[in-house]
């Protein structure tokens, strides 16, 4: 029986008929969420958060509840809420869908979870290049507050917290949570130091403040919805409700599908979802989500543990879309933006390509991540170029080495994980190609032969 | 590194444990101890960056029962430490009990290779045309801590060499190591954040706010804080390879503040003042004019002859001519806030020898709450203390000037001061014996019937009390020129004639023998005794008077007169 989706957050999205007004959302039973939690007691609703056991959606998979839990309330400072809207990740675009189709459940959700944490206010930091979903947000609130939603006296609950919608400027690393609250600040989006800078304790104007991803402010909507302990029965102990799986690649239908955590493996996403690569072509390999992830090659196995407890063995298609069967597999679903590469795929050019990402990508803010990633994409564009040694394989693994955890921010592993996948997974190809470059180089003559095969990214 | 003493705790280093204060970064912590932990972005001054991630350690804290919150003790007896997953950087690392900090790892070692390798990839290497060569961080921790070869082959960023960040200051692009020091230094400690970066990942450039310059009067401490050779001085670039040079400890004569400095010489000719420690005057700061002071030693107008009557002469004809034009009596004498208290007690001596009126003159500055203080001239408080002044002196002489007028005075020892610029006439000059001490010359020396040549700050040892009442020694860095005596062998001398008694060769410690046995709250102190940092004396003897000085960096009016005897 093909595998079907469970569509949780996007009910509506791409419904026909089901608009981005307030009308809309409220004949399809918007609102009453918020209406009903905010008789509760602000603690109800974070307890509730903590029983169903969400995870956050931002790629970095932190228990939302424990998140909360951190909030510095003995300060007596304001608490802020920032909804990251920062949408950036190559292969990620679940958030886009929720802004452009379905502002008001992201509102609803904002609420909610502001009055559970008692924020005094509450921003949503969008893309900068979502200039249409910025202008839709802001209707939306605009409907939202005239409705009393937002606002002052939010249903006549006493509670108020207004919604501000923030545009970047287009930079990667402002969907860093400390880039972006320094963004938000009006400041370089220079990610802060941890510790001290934690957000929970000292955010955005150094006050307690939460960033929580826009699907996850969703799910808290259906979470509150549904009760905690009941949400907690979707998908599988340890990461509970949906993902939101964004398919891109070489796959016959790349699209967004809502999946019930663990309850498909990516062999149905490939198939039953993606209807598989093109004709006549075999998956070489698969980056899980998000293309900062590492990289898994077909006919790679893995030793798992099995939900019962037994060992087990799995191939990449065999493994369950939840965040800790890809932990076992040594790597991780990130923002479950999953990328497909068929056998035409050069590797290296395929990294080369993200090291040009990442290099653009960092903020230069600290030494290994600035560097490393320069370096790293000159690297891997002169090999690119036919200019490869065969020391540049050890080099580009080293490199990724020494920028890997020794960098303020997470963009650290950005840059290294895909170098550190790629090159022992895929070391074969480097040889062959390098190889190849090596006898062109000493054979000009015989160049044609050797010309670029692979699909030119860079 | 001054911390208090109180609230220890114990850290654990590489396997020894440490005595540290509380709450004391790491990387002060172990300066304590000699051990170093290399850094680029971390000053002690400013607030933490953590960017240049040279400085990372592996840190862990001892890990505790949960059931009983007890500390888990291993088989061995000693603590069962949780390391932490990753290295941390030791500059935001804050001591506390039970620290245990690994620096000596295989993971640390390639920690701070891998940051040297990566900080000298886009590094242009030129040091051979670099003014930093020699005392620049890159250079030494390259050969410390880095590789000592390189694995880049590709073409390296090509950035300006040389972009005006303002009137003192030059910016070479491919050199910066984007720690941001100087950027949190204007934004921190001069309170003009004029500086910061554009552009992205390696490609960040250190830039100026559009329309405006670092032209604030403390922007060369940019150059002396940048570790690398990115900031260099318009005034001090390609002049001469710092190796050459040869630093004396000394004390800037802008103000009363003192701040303390070093002067750096090679072959008796001076090329850079710089900011020498002391965190309870200057820290580690000092300003932009106060670095420009020695652009006077080789002035043209420099006196550096014996004259009589506008004759060079030998020292010996001119003391002998001034010797007979003190004992012929009717003196006035008009002491400075310039020299130092050694001078200005061997000038009291001479006063007390040949009595007559003592004069100041005040100076006052305009202070920037920083740095630089009210009064512009660094011993006025020395005055006090020798017992020349008893109360603040005037921005004139007209009583002086008066006496001399009636023919009251007819023989004015004038130190410094220039008579002209105090409403002395022509005529008058004319009329009145001037003996004159100085370093350069003015219209009271071009009248004066003695000159004897004085020696500038730079070309003398001795030591001045500042707004504190921090008596603060600086030493000779340079000769002075040839012809000039040190003042205080020349006022000795000058003693010993108009005394009639043997001339010694006066030395600062000779001289503070004297000063000890002569005035009270210097009672027991030597010329040792001060120290480098200088030495607070007790001023409550002064306490009512009015001094100029308001609020600066390390000084507040109000709680001088709280201060007690050092």
């Amino acid at each position: 029986m093909p595998a079907t989706e469970r569509r949780i957050i996007y009910r509506h999205i791409d419904e026909p008929g089901y608009t981005i007004d307030l009308a809309c959302y409220q004949r399809h039973g918007g609102y009453e969420v918020l209406r009903k939690a905010i008789a509760r007691k602000p603690e109800e609703l974070t307890q509730e958060v903590k029983d169903s056991g969400l995870k956050g959606r931002g790629g970095a998979g932190f228990p939302t509840g424990v998140k909360w839990g951190f909030l510095d309330r003995k300060s007596g400072k304001p608490v802020y809420l920032i909804c990251n809207a920062d949408e950036s990740e190559p292969g990620t675009y679940k958030d886009r869908q929720i802004i452009y189709k379905d502002p008001h459940q992201l509102i609803e959700g904002t609420v909610l979870s502001a009055y559970a944490i008692q924020a005094k206010l509450a921003f949503i930091y969008i893309r900068g290049e979502m200039f249409g979903g910025f202008t839709i947000l802001e209707r939306a609130i605009e409907e939202a507050r005239a409705a009393n939603f937002v606002g002052n006296n939010i249903l006549g609950s006493g509670y108020s917290v207004d919604i501000i919608v923030h545009r970047g400027a287009g930079c990667y690393i402002c969907g860093e949570e400390t880039g972006l609250i320094e963004s938000l600040e009006g400041k370089r989006a220079y990610p802060r130091i941890k510790p001290p800078y934690f957000p929970a304790v000292l955010g955005l104007y150094n006050c307690p403040t939460i960033v929580n991803n826009v699907e996850t402010l969703c799910q808290v909507k259906h979470v509150v919805d549904m009760g905690g302990k009941e949400f907690a029965k979707i998908g599988v102990p340890g990461d509970s409700g949906t993902h939101i799986w964004g398919i891109s690649g070489h796959v016959a239908k790349p699209g967004y599908y809502e999946i019930e955590s663990g309850k498909a493996t990516v062999r149905d996403l490939l198939y039953d979802f993606g209807g598989g690569p093109p004709a006549g072509r075999t998956i070489k390999a698969v980056i899980p989500g998000g293309v900062s992830m590492k990289i898994l090659r077909m006919g790679e196995k893995f030793k798992v543990k099995l939900p019962d407890g037994s060992a087990g063995e799995w191939g990449v298609l065999d493994i369950p879309l939840d965040s800790g069967s890809f932990a076992q597999c040594g790597t991780s679903l990130g923002t479950s933006g999953m990328i497909f590469m068929d056998d035409t795929t050069d590797m290296v050019e395929a990294l080369a390509n993200l090291n040009a990402f990442y290099a653009h990508e960092s903020c230069g803010q600290c030494t290994p991540c600035r560097e490393g990633s320069l370096w790293l994409k000159k690297i891997t564009a002169r090999v690119c170029d036919g200019g490869g040694r065969m020391e540049d394989i050890d080099l580009v693994k080293t490199i990724a080495d020494q920028v890997a955890g020794r960098t303020i921010c997470a963009h650290g592993e950005a840059v290294a994980w895909p170098c550190q996948s790629n090159v022992p997974k895929f070391r074969d190809e480097w040889e062959a190609k390098i190889r190849a470059q090596i006898h062109a180089r000493e054979h000009p003559e015989g160049a044609a032969a050797t010309a670029r095969t692979g699909l030119r990214l860079v | 590194m001054s911390a208090p003493a109180t609230n220890l705790v114990t850290i654990n280093v590489d396997g020894r444990d440490y005595q540290v204060p509380a709450g004391l970064n790491l990387i002060d912590a172990l300066e304590l101890f000699g051990l170093e932990i290399p850094h680029y972005c971390y000053h002690p001054k400013l607030t933490v960056a953590g960017n240049c991630r040279m400085c990372l350690v592996e840190t862990g804290m001892p890990m505790r029962d949960r059931a009983t919150n007890q500390i888990i003790i291993e088989p061995d007896g000693r603590m069962k430490i949780g390391w932490g997953p990753k290295p941390a950087v030791a500059c935001t690392t804050n001591c506390s009990g039970g620290l245990h900090v690994r620096t000596n790892t295989p993971v640390v070692k390639d920690c701070r290779e891998g940051v040297m390798e990566f900080l000298l990839v886009n590094h242009p290497l030129d040091c051979p045309i670099c003014d930093q060569a020699g005392e620049c961080k890159l250079q030494e921790f390259a050969t410390d801590y880095g590789r000592g070869y390189s694995r880049f082959v590709e073409e390296k960023n090509v950035k300006p060499k040389r972009t005006r960040l303002g009137p003192r200051v030059m910016l070479d692009d491919e050199r910066c190591i984007l720690c941001s020091r100087c950027v949190r230094f204007c934004d921190e400690i001069v309170k003009d954040p004029v500086l910061g970066f554009i552009d992205r990942g390696s490609y960040s450039t250190l830039t100026c706010y559009p329309g405006r310059e670092l032209d604030n009067n403390y922007s060369l401490n940019t150059v002396d804080i940048c570790p690398v050779g990115a900031l260099t001085s318009t005034d001090f670039r390609f002049k001469m390879r710092v190796w050459f040079l040869k630093p004396a400890p000394s004390i800037c004569t802008e103000s009363s503040v003192g701040v303390n400095t070093e002067v750096w010489s090679r072959e008796g000719k001076i090329y850079r003042i710089t900011p020498r420690d002391n965190n309870a005057v200057n820290d580690c700061w000092m300003s932009d004019s106060g670095r420009e002071l020695y652009k006077i030693v080789e002035s043209p107008l420099r006196i550096d002859f014996f004259a009589v009557d506008n004759g060079k002469c030998t020292a010996d004809k001119a003391l002998t001519r001034a010797t007979e034009l003190l004992k012929a009596g009717g003196v006035g004498y008009i002491g400075s806030a310039q020299s130092s208290l050694e001078e200005q007690f061997l000038l009291w001596q001479l006063v007390k020898a040949e009595l007559g009126p003592v004069s100041f003159v005040s100076h006052p500055g305009k202070g920037d709450g920083l740095l630089i203080s009210n009064d512009a001239t660094p011993n006025l408080r020395g005055a006090f203390l020798t017992g020349l002044l008893k109360e603040l002196p005037k921005a004139n002489i007209d009583d002086l000037r008066r006496k001399v007028e009636s023919g009251a005075i007819k023989t004015l020892f004038v130190v410094h001061e220039d008579l002209a610029a105090l409403g002395f006439s022509e005529d008058l000059l004319r009329r009145t014996q001037v003996i004159y001490l100085g370093t350069h010359a003015n219209p009271t020396s071009d009248h004066a019937h003695v000159v004897l040549p004085g020696q500038m700050v730079f070309e003398k040892t001795g030591s001045f009390v500042n707004q504190q009442w921090r008596m603060q020694r600086f030493f000779q860095a340079v000769p002075g020129p040839t012809g000039t005596a040190p003042d205080i062998q020349v006022l000795s001398q000058l003693i010993a004639r108009v005394t009639g008694s043997a001339a010694t060769t006066a030395s600062p410690d000779s001289i503070w023998q004297l000063l000890a046995a002569n005035i009270a709250p210097l009672s027991g102190w030597s010329w040792e005794s001060l120290g480098m940092q200088g030495r607070v004396l007790n001023a409550s003897a002064w306490a009512h008077i009015p001094f100029p000085e308001g609020k600066s960096r390390h000084f507040d009016p109000a709680a001088v007169t709280a201060v007690k005897a050092g």
